[in-house]
């Protein structure tokens, strides 16, 4: 069943049915990237060569000289950066603007999660979370008696400014059959209320604005060729509760004092998180979700918390997205090298694993019939080191993991500021090296 | 019950019975100093049992936590009690960059083994760590960074550190770190990991 789900959200990517073709050639390119990296994902088919698809962050801004203050506030001028990045550049598989998000829009709700270029950080420099405990330790109940209640009355107040007053809405199910129902909605009468409505109003403006120009960009690169490399998002509920709301100092003392409770959290975040994935891709008409993992990493967290905290909510959205023919693309940052076993359990060809750090000739021993792998040139390499020993990298990664399909060429993390030219020695290593 | 027994609560993350026994020894007249030396002893354990892969960051944070109830208990105590120290370490964030995870736990290792650390938080200006420098006469400058895109600000920390005649050893510590990236900016040191940060500081300090 998940089987043919997964061929037909595959056929569907590779399709391209809402994608305007500029010409046959482009249509013929950007279905031979999309099966390219279909035969390395399912491992039942070798791919013709090894597909290349960088982790690009702002690169493509610092690549056509815009600071990260440009791309934020100057929609233009960022996606003439991403048209230009992908062009020059030819990745098998490109990232979109989405990593430059709306400063303005931001700005409209005083987003309180962030400091970004024009907020608290020069313009130059990536805009940068700010992890606190939004939840307290004792709001767990809260929590998990009604998730989405505690989003909308306690969690958004405290991270947008703009939407302080919504502390005194009164919770949505208290709309029912009952005669005084009228009560619920006094709150909306409050003009204070209402100009926080005003924010959310000229919010959704900026993020209709923002939005039109990214899904632009992306109709002009794909109808040029070049496939997305996501198609949707979402993230681990232990990542959820550790960077949305409790901070990784929160949640690691939770693991101590009140892990009955974390669990419980866990369990009423999972079934949410799916949700999430599931939507996003679906609406994208491509299989692919991001899921950036954070805190489950070696040196994090022990085998034992890693297995009981970390891995048992994760798997399930992992298995709930493949279950619905998505593919989990999972972007381990840091090492994964003690964690390699657990992931060992996974179904064969429905996931990617990104690595960073982790070793990558035993992960290609212990994952090799399960997953695809993708990674791992180092950030400091392509920050500081020659064309040429990228290219040397590359050419033994390819060997060592390339070997029989199932790898993807990429950065081991974010690629920002780096020099052109080693991004070009990236991407041509792909097509040096990589034909099977 | 002994000082031996708190080191060993603090090392075994038994929270309930560090803060029981520091309320005992207080109450039994121990000097809260010789108390103090007691979690401190218990710290350099757990930073060693980090370095040996058996503990996590999970027990690095929570080990924070005992120490820091540990430590509201004895504050009053030890007003006027001058602590000694190895030596006096500046740390910072640098410019440009906000995250302070890896550089709290670092503090955290620092002192337990008896530093006494100057911290100068996020964000920090190379102005404000040459101020530090200059006031501190510090022989060791910890500079933490997570984004790559604030290279530049080590390496320009390091330079204005160094332009004003100030040669303290420095260490940067972080995820993507590494020789090349030392040998870049012109530090002394690099770490990826606490235990990294503690040998180095061993090593200036002859400790």
């Amino acid at each position: 069943m998940a089987e043919e789900r997964q061929e037909r959200m595959l056929a569907l990517w590779a399709e391209g049915q809402n994608v305007q073709f500029a010409n046959e050639e482009a249509e013929r390119a950007y279905k031979e990237r999309v099966i390219r990296l279909k035969d390395a994902i399912q491992l039942k088919k070798v791919p013709d060569r090894v597909p290349v698809c960088p982790v690009t962050g702002l690169f493509p801004a610092y690549y056509a000289g815009l600071t990260v203050r440009d791309a934020m506030y100057d929609y233009e001028r960022a996606a003439a950066a991403w048209r230009k990045y992908v062009l020059d550049f030819q990745p098998d598989a490109y990232i979109g603007m989405f990593l430059a998000p709306p400063g303005r829009f931001f700005e409209i709700l005083d987003y309180r999660l962030y400091k970004w270029p024009g907020r608290g950080t020069p313009p130059h420099t990536s805009y940068q979370c700010l992890e606190s405990e939004y939840m307290k330790a004792d709001e767990y109940d809260v929590l998990i008696q009604d998730p989405s209640d505690f989003w909308i009355r306690i969690y958004l107040p405290r991270i947008f400014g703009a939407l302080k007053p919504w502390e005194k809405l009164a919770p949505f199910t208290e709309v029912l059959e009952i005669v005084m129902t009228c009560g619920s909605f006094i709150p909306f009468g409050f003009p204070e209320v209402q100009a926080a409505f005003k924010a959310v109003f000229e919010a959704g403006n900026e993020a209709v604005r923002w939005a039109s120009i990214v899904r632009s960009v992306d109709q002009d690169l794909q109808g040029q060729g070049f496939p997305a490399l996501f198609g949707g998002v979402t993230k681990a509920p232990f990542d959820i509760i550790g960077d949305t709301l409790r901070g990784t100092h929160g949640i690691m003392m939770d693991m101590y004092r009140r892990p009955e409770k974390l669990l419980k959290a866990l369990d009423v975040l999972t079934p949410l998180a799916i949700r999430m994935g599931v939507s996003s891709a679906r609406s994208a008409g491509h299989p692919l979700v991001f899921i950036p993992l954070h805190k489950g990493a070696d040196g994090f967290l022990s085998d034992k918390q890693f297995r009981t905290f970390y891995w048992p909510s994760l798997k399930k959205v992992i298995m709930g997205l493949i279950e619905e023919g998505l593919v989990p693309f999972l972007f381990a940052e840091g090492g994964y090298n003690s964690r390699l076993e657990v992931i060992s359990e996974l179904p064969r060809g429905k996931t990617v694993w990104l690595f960073e750090h982790t070793d990558m000739a035993r992960a290609k021993e212990v994952l090799g019939d399960v997953a695809c792998l993708a990674g791992n040139v180092p950030i400091t390499l392509l920050t500081l080191g020659t064309p040429q020993e990228i290219k040397d990298y590359c050419k033994h990664l390819i060997n060592l993991v390339g070997k029989g399909g199932g790898f993807i060429l990429s950065s081991g993390g974010v690629i920002d500021d780096i020099n052109p030219e080693n991004m070009r020695a990236l991407i041509e290593s792909a097509k040096e090296f990589g034909g099977y | 019950m002994s000082k031996e027994a708190l080191s060993k609560a603090m090392a075994e993350l038994e929270e309930e019975q560090v803060i029981a026994l520091v309320k005992e020894l207080l109450g039994s007249g121990v000097a809260p100093l010789e108390i103090v030396k007691a979690l401190q002893e218990g710290m350099v354990e757990v930073g060693n049992r980090f370095e040996r892969g058996d503990y996590f960051l999970s027990e690095l944070v929570m080990a924070g936590e005992i120490m820091k109830g540990a430590m509201d208990i004895l504050e009053p105590h030890l007003a006027g009690e001058s602590t000694e120290h190895k030596g006096t370490i500046v740390i910072g964030t640098v410019r440009g960059d906000i995250h302070d995870l890896g550089k709290n736990i670092v503090v955290m290792l620092l002192k337990g083994a008896g530093y006494k650390v100057v911290d100068l938080g996020v964000d920090v200006p190379k102005e404000k760590f040459v101020e530090a420098v200059k006031e501190t006469g510090a022989p060791l400058v910890g500079m933490s960074v997570l984004l790559t895109s604030c290279q530049g600000a080590l390496k320009e920390t390091i330079e204005a550190l160094r332009a004003e005649g100030l040669n303290p050893k420095v260490i940067i510590g972080g995820n993507y770190v590494n020789e090349t990236v030392k040998k870049h900016v012109g530090a002394d040191y690099f770490a990826t990991t606490a235990s990294d940060g503690l040998k180095a500081a061993a090593e200036v300090f002859g400790a």
